[in-house]
């Protein structure tokens, strides 16, 4: 169990002018449950990384004092090795720092599932006896339901991120530290690993979270700290007192406070003309024969479990996968769209990809959206004019000269749709377009869309996302089921 | 790729389960003594006893040929190299292709490579063929005394080859979309975003090792044990005495030549 104290706490990357965190004042009891909230860029990453010891000296510029049971962070990670190495106290419950973070892929170290709870242990210096014992207490604590000869590489996302937590419980820590665990899964994945957290919860762990979707984090906790963004702190105390005087700050900031919905954004009038056609098509074991059509002036949103090939539906309709079996026709042309010449598909249909930095080209984001115009041998000015504009649109001016890959998720979102808007094709088809976004970029995006549709585009979002579906989709196409359903209701305008 | 690196064995195969230390010491003892010579014989007799040990390892000669398709492919390209441009064409003729004379002296000279290429590089596939990566990493962090920073750090990088795969078909399709060259010209660029991908995930992954302790000054214990036994010694001696048969045949039979001369 362990008590955290900050005093005057602050971190400046290297390299960077603006500090990243600044005068913290914060004091976290034995056992205490604290959900850690604040806009994006507020610095909530950079304290649990703190907390973490994961800050070394010489990455940055620190400001006040980080204690743990009044010990540094990096020595109190390592606590349960140096400071009971002599005191033969090795391992035992309460001591040292656990954090879990996003990405599931890149937490995992071992080829088997066992090897990887006992990596954190055998780095402890636990004796080898203890080891097992402790894999599969840990292996239970969290829900694992495979043996520990599991492979790693065939565990689904939200499978490894709790295998990823049992192994930083197996280490016993005092403090648990969680960022955002749950932001790169789908639901079903992350119910896993909420399940995972609930169940190896114990009065022992004080415990931080980092989430942004606050219904999701609530359970877990009975305490709420808001980071002021540039400094301090906003406000502190228990959820119902927090998010009564805040929420809708917060929501406005980008936070997913719950009760905070916007409106159903439905198209006025039905489809007008057919743009795009699939009919039985499949693609070897990834996709069954999927049939349905999209027109312009609606958004059809494709759902369905994780496997069902959602993401290679999307890459087939979107011209870049060739199907195996069945015809997709589109455009009233006579030649499927994954035979068209890359400009011809680029002025047609124009694709957002779930990871955005996969389809950045360039050095600088203004360029990248000159790309696509100048592929199709637009003039100068009229490039020009197209560039700006969907700077503007997308709240993207402030970043024209900077490199795409130094963007935060959320402009590497938008600039990854307006490089799809940039030829401006009639049929827009998205990859998890909301993944991971915070609510801001999230009604900005859906906005964005509603637009885009009433103005006679096409758009197909694939999506696991439901309250895009019941905000924004006009109809919705189930992969699972493979049958296309009646069409939502529609708004009367 | 790292599917050619699994194993493919019966683990339970009386020399498959010796130490992956000893395994690669013997292929590695066995293998190089026959690049002295460049006879056609040592590497035709060395095969020989290759090809004689591979049950013992439990390989199946099938699951071999399959696994050692890129040997085949490089064999076949030395012959081709060689019959088109041999600049020795001594001996018999045996086929006449106008400026390609086939004659038995490039016939044998081709025959000697590819035997040589064979007999060098089976050892090592077969090690990989019957080696677990992580019983690899272990027995060299514990049995050859190798740093748990280089051994494991390998094996967790090993573990994110396969994403590579799989996001560069995402990156290729991805400037398709956006009307960019797809062919060899975007070459550099994909590359280049593979690199920034491979960079972000391995830093991210080298956190997180950092933060469960790793490398940290506390000595490490072992989760998994690699014993070195006596078979192990056995299995490397078995190499070289194999290793020194084979060579002490080709010079008692007079067909030794010396890479030296």
């Amino acid at each position: 169990m362990s008590r955290v104290e900050l005093r005057g706490f602050g971190w400046r990357h290297a390299g960077r002018r603006a500090w990243a965190i600044r005068d913290v004042d914060l004091t976290i009891e034995h056992g205490e449950r604290v959900l850690l909230l604040g806009p994006s860029g507020a610095g909530k990453s950079t304290l649990l990384a703190a907390l973490a010891g994961l800050l070394p000296d010489d990455s940055g510029e620190a400001a006040g004092t980080v204690r743990i049971d009044g010990l540094e962070p990096h020595t109190a990670r390592g606590s349960t090795a140096s400071d009971a190495w002599s005191s033969g106290r090795r391992g035992e419950p309460g001591q040292g720092v656990g954090i879990v973070f996003q990405d599931p892929q890149t937490q995992l170290v071992m080829a088997r599932s066992g090897d990887d709870v006992a990596f954190g242990l055998e780095n402890r210096g636990v004796p080898a006896a203890a080891i097992w014992p402790r894999v599969s207490d840990a292996l239970d604590r969290v829900g694992f339901p495979y043996p520990i000869t599991r492979s790693t590489g065939a565990l689904s996302g939200g499978e490894a991120q709790r295998l990823a937590l049992a192994g930083v419980l197996a280490l016993r820590p005092g403090l648990l530290l969680l960022d955002e665990p749950t932001a790169n899964l789908d639901p079903a994945g992350a119910e896993l690993v909420r399940e995972g957290i609930a169940r190896s919860r114990d009065e022992e762990t004080t415990l931080i979270v980092v989430e942004h979707r606050v219904a999701e984090a609530l359970p877990l906790v009975d305490r709420v700290v808001v980071l002021e963004p540039g400094g301090g702190i906003r406000a502190d105390g228990a959820p119902e007192v927090v998010f009564a005087a805040y929420g809708d700050r917060l929501a406005a900031e980008g936070v997913w406070v719950p009760g905070f919905t916007i409106p159903p954004l439905k198209a006025g009038a039905p489809a007008a003309g057919e743009l795009a056609r699939a009919t039985a098509v499949t693609v070897g074991q990834r996709l069954a024969p999927v049939s349905l059509s999209v027109g312009a002036g609606e958004v059809l949103t494709v759902t369905g479990p994780n496997g069902a090939g959602k993401s290679t539906l999307a890459l087939v309709l979107g011209g870049l996968l060739a199907p195996t079996g069945g015809q997709v026709t589109a455009f009233g042309d006579p030649r499927p769209p994954h035979k068209w010449k890359a400009t011809t598909l680029t002025g047609r249909i124009g694709s957002v990809f779930q990871n955005p930095e996969h389809q950045f080209v360039t050095t600088k984001v203004a360029d990248e959206l000159a790309v696509g115009p100048r592929r199709l041998r637009r003039g100068d000015a009229e490039i020009r004019e197209t560039v700006d504009a969907l700077l503007d649109r997308l709240r993207l001016t402030r970043l024209a000269e900077a490199n795409p890959y130094t963007l935060s998720g959320g402009e590497a979102r938008r600039l990854s749709v307006a490089t799809a808007l940039a030829t401006a094709p009639r049929l827009l088809v998205l990859d998890e377009p909301t993944f991971g976004q915070d609510r801001r970029t999230w009604i900005e995006l859906v906005t964005l869309l509603a637009t885009l549709r009433d103005e006679g585009h096409a758009v197909v979002a694939v999506t696991h996302d439901d309250e895009f579906v019941r905000t924004l989709a006009d109809r919705t196409f189930s992969l699972g089921s493979a049958r296309l359903s009646d069409p939502l209701p529609r708004r009367r305008s | 790729m790292s599917f050619a690196l699994q194993p493919v064995a019966d683990p339970a195969a009386p020399l498959a389960r010796r130490n992956p230390v000893a395994k690669f010491a013997a292929a590695l003892l066995f293998a190089l003594p026959l690049v002295t010579t460049l006879d056609p014989l040592t590497p035709a007799l060395a095969l020989a006893v290759e090809l004689t040990v591979l049950p013992l390892f439990g390989v199946r000669y099938a699951v071999l040929a399959r696994r050692a398709w890129p040997l085949l492919l490089a064999a076949a390209s030395v012959l081709v190299t060689l019959v088109l441009f041999a600049a020795d064409r001594s001996g018999r003729l045996l086929v006449d292709l106008g400026p390609f004379a086939i004659t038995s002296g490039v016939l044998v000279t081709a025959l000697g490579l590819v035997l040589r290429l064979f007999a060098i590089a089976l050892p090592g596939v077969i090690v990989f063929a019957t080696t677990d990566p992580t019983d690899l990493a272990d027995a060299l962090v514990q049995n050859a005394k190798a740093p748990a920073r280089f051994a494991v750090g390998a094996l967790a990088a090993f573990r994110l080859l396969p994403l590579l795969g799989a996001e560069w078909q995402m990156l290729t399709l991805a400037r398709r979309a956006r009307g960019v060259d797809t062919g060899i010209r975007g070459f550099p660029a994909i590359a280049f975003a593979l690199l920034v991908g491979a960079l972000r995930r391995g830093t991210r992954l080298a956190v997180a090792m950092d933060a469960r302790g790793f490398d940290s000054a506390v000595p490490r214990t072992y989760a998994r044990r690699q014993v070195f036994s006596k078979g192990d010694w056995l299995l490397i001696v078995g190499a070289v005495v194999l290793t020194a048969a084979v060579l002490a045949t080709t010079v008692l039979t007079g067909q030794f030549r010396p890479i030296t001369a």
